[in-house]
Formats: C-alpha cells, structure tokens, sequence
C-alpha cells in the first residue's frame, strides 16, 4: 500500500483525488457565492450561517488544506520526476496534439496557488494591507433585530472587488483555474482508470463546458461590481 | 529532389553532441526516409566521413527497431506508421529536415540516433509473460474469450516496442508501452493468473528505469505508429489500483515441501 506513495501512478490516484474533492469545493463555492445576486440578506445570512458553526467550519478547513497539501506534494514529487527524466530537451518540438492546458498544468497550479493565499488573506483573514481599499473588511458588519450583529460580506464583496487590480487578479486566476479544470477533471478518471472509449470522449467534453460554467459564474461578481462602480463614476 | 538535412551527431555516450547540416544528393521522391538516410551515408562514406548511424532492421513497419524524431515528431509527420514507412514525397524539395533521437534520461544515446531502449526489455521481463506453458493455439472455443476481450487485446499487443511513446510525452513517460503489455495478457484467460502481479512489478520497474508520469496530454496516442489507444492507460491504472487494493498474498506458515 506504500505504493500509493511512491509510484509514478500511485501519486496520479492521490492527485486524482484530491483534486477531484477540491474541484467539488470549487463548484460549491461558486454556487454559495452566487447568492451576492440575491443581495445582502441572503448572502449575509449564507456567510453566518458557515462561519457560525465553528467546528464543522474548521473540520472543513482542515480537510481541504489537506486536500491541497497533498495535491501540491504529489504534483511537486511528480513534476520533478518528469524534468528529470528528459534531461536534454529536444532543439525542434511540437506538442503533437496536446492541448495546451494539459502542457501548462503545473505553471497553471502555481499561479492559482499564489492566487489562493492571497484570496484567503484577502477575504477570509482579512489583511487590511492586501484589500487595496484603506479599509479594514473586519470592522464591515451589519446589527440584527436584538443587538447582535454579523459580518456584512456583501458590503465587503462590493467594496473588495471595486478595486480593478484586486478585480483583475481574480478574474486571471479564475481564468487559469477553469483552464486547470478544462484538463484535470476528465484526466482524474484517466488516472484513477475510469475512462473508457464508450464514454471518454464525453469526459472530455463535459471537463470543457464544466470549466466554462465555472469561469462565467465566479466572473460574474466582479465583472458585475466593475460594471455597476464604472456605471456610477462614468456618465 | 533534394532536401536539406539538420542531424544530431554524437560519438557516444560520454562525449557531447550538436546539430550538423548536410545537403543531400538528387533524391528519388519515393525513397524511404531511412534510404534516403542511406544515400546520405553513402555519400559521406566517399568522402571519407563518419556516416549517421540510425536504428533500422526490418523496414516494413512491424519491428519497432527505428526511431528518430523527425520535425519534432517521432517517425515522422504520418499518422500510425513509423520511420521506414515515411516516404521523401511527404516533404518539399528544398526542405530542412531536422532530425534528432529519441530523448529521455531512460533512452541513453549510443550513437548520433541511436539510443539504447534495453529498459523496455526490462519492463518486460519484469512481467510481461505468462510463466507456465500456455501450450499450441486451442482449439477454437476450448477456452471462451469474449469477442471484444479479444479484439482489445489484439489492439494492445499491436505495441512494437520502438518506444516513440517516450520520445513523445512531455515527460517522457513509458506508461503508453507498459499500458499495452499489461493489458495485452491481462485481457487473456492465459493472463489472468499473474493479472496483478505482473502489473505492479511492470509498474515498479518503469519507475526504476526513470521514465516520468503520466499527465494524460495524447501526445503518445497521436505519435504511435501502431495507434494505440490512451485507453490502455485507464486499464492499466484500474488493474494497478485493484492489486494494490488486493495486497500482497497472505504469508503462510508451515505447509508444503519446504
């Protein structure tokens, strides 16, 4: 069972995996977000409703940067068996009909992992320094009927993505991650030996429109705060 | 025709290579490419040069002996056929053609395009065999096999071994030649004693020669001169996961001639 470890195709089933519960996160998180269209009732209350839960909130922190960490070990393990074993690399060389996001998979990770430190900074510790605003998101809450209050994360979405840097980075990043996507979710079945000529080709398929679903729906928020900010600011 | 041919010259192993360019003679359109490399040779042997050595035996496309990547393809710009199969009509006249091994760190060079591919016999010997004596051909239906079993299998023993797979992916792994052997037995009745042991000892010893991983881009698929499917690939992960899921046999105590 060591083997899960230390073979070249053992650490395809941990990527497989691992990438595969990552992927579901992605796609409920795009769904949560989504709320925002709903407005700020809804979305607060969605927000509270994750953060109020400590300990399911942290038993799923913990699993998915588990989930991460080993996606990232095995990626690494692997990328670094692949460069060493073509250690003089071809003067004329042609892709012979693989796509570019399956070339650029590891370049894509790295990115999208940069992406994500600065994501949770951003929106989830909440760095004043990295939200380009001046202001701090911690103090954005709104008070409920009885005193209690709640962070208001509408207002801190609206404010956060109303900077076009912070607008832009997302924006490439989510662009990178549905290119990621595009290949790595029909590739997890490869890997885990779920793929067959009866329904491969529909895999593929189905990876590409999933990623281009995925790409529009997280897009759709700050695209939509842009658009509504420059529709104030511009006559 | 003539064409203009970029050549990796490389006197062994140790010492270091580069590309040397040569015109060719007047060239017959429906030469081969390894006769027009013949030509070549021949014309340098005159001039007292060392000719280019390249990998060649049978020339009809079923002995996997020939190699080069040929404009950054392995055997050439043709789909499923290789080297010796690839015709001087597929190019211009007044082509460069720029031809180089195989790399990868499994496939050492041991002369200009020759590389040493002993680590597929390896792999082989690891386990891609049946250890008893299947007998002569069976009479047909003494043992039953499912039409499309065997129509698979025949798909995945079409595999010649010249290892263009390798020389292909981006990280030159060998999954696509482990995949055909594995599956190739592993489809057979005559296979399925030693199913799961042969594909994890085939699996390890691929790992031990320094071939890379898979990452599922098709560039082996497209290259391979037999065409061999990206499928094999799923079926020998699936057989690998279900013998790693199996485990190693249960140790037995006392019994037997020991």
């Amino acid at each position: 069972m060591t083997r899960l470890f230390t073979s070249t195709v053992g650490k395809k089933f941990v990527m497989a995996v691992t990438g595969a519960a990552l992927f579901l996160f992605v796609v409920g998180h795009m769904v949560g977000n989504l709320q925002f269209f709903l407005g700020a009732e809804a979305l607060n209350r969605y927000g509270h409703f994750l953060q109020s839960n400590v300990e399911l909130l942290w038993t799923a922190r913990i699993g998915l940067l588990v989930m991460v960490a080993l996606h990232v070990w095995s990626a690494s393990a692997l990328a670094r068996a692949n460069r060493a074993a073509r250690p003089v690399q071809y003067a004329n060389w042609k892709p012979n009909s693989a796509s570019y996001a399956s070339r650029t998979m590891v370049m894509s990770g790295l990115i999208i992992m940069a992406f994500i430190i600065f994501h949770l900074l951003h929106y989830t510790v909440k760095v004043p320094a990295v939200n380009l605003t001046g202001k701090d998101f911690n103090t954005m809450t709104e008070t409920l009927t009885g005193d209690s209050t709640r962070h208001d994360i509408y207002e801190m979405m609206v404010l956060g993505f109303s900077q076009p840097l912070v607008s832009g980075f997302y924006i490439l990043a989510v662009g990178l991650l549905c290119l990621h996507l595009s290949h790595g979710v029909s590739a997890m079945f490869q890997s885990l030996g779920l793929k067959n000529h009866n329904y491969g080709p529909y895999l593929d398929r189905a990876a590409k429109l999933i990623a281009i679903v995925l790409f529009l729906g997280y897009i759709a928020i700050p695209v939509a705060v842009l658009l509504t900010k420059c529709g104030g600011c511009c006559p | 025709m003539k064409i203009t041919l970029k050549v990796w010259r490389q006197k062994n192993a140790n010492s270091p290579g580069w590309f040397k360019t040569y015109q060719s003679p007047a060239l017959n359109e429906n030469m081969s490419f390894l006769e027009m490399l013949d030509v070549v040779n021949e014309e340098l042997a005159n001039r007292g040069e060392e000719p280019i050595a390249f990998d060649h035996d049978c020339r009809e496309g079923i002995c996997g002996t020939c190699s080069c990547v040929i404009n950054g393809k392995p055997h050439g710009p043709h789909k499923g056929i290789a080297t010796c199969q690839t015709y001087m009509r597929s190019f211009r006249d007044g082509d460069t053609i720029v031809v180089e091994p195989f790399r990868a760190k499994a496939f050492p060079i041991i002369k200009d395009l020759v590389v040493d591919r002993k680590a597929f016999d390896r792999i082989q010997h690891a386990g891609g065999f049946i250890s008893v004596r299947t007998g002569s051909a069976p009479d047909a239906n003494a043992i039953p096999v499912p039409k499309e079993n065997a129509d698979l299998a025949m798909d995945a023993a079409q595999c010649i071994g010249c290892g263009a797979c390798v020389a292909a992916c981006k990280n030159a792994s060998a999954m696509l030649f482990v995949a055909a052997k594995v599956s190739h037995l592993g489809l057979l009745p005559q296979g399925q004693p030693e199913r799961y042991k042969r594909v994890k000892a085939m699996v390890t010893q691929m790992d031990e020669e320094g071939f890379g991983a898979c990452t599922v881009t098709g560039s082996c698929e497209a290259v391979c001169p037999k065409e061999i499917s990206l499928d094999f690939i799923a079926r020998m992960n699936r057989d690998y996961g279900v013998s790693l899921l199996k485990g190693e046999p249960k140790k037995i105590a006392g019994g037997g001639a020991a």
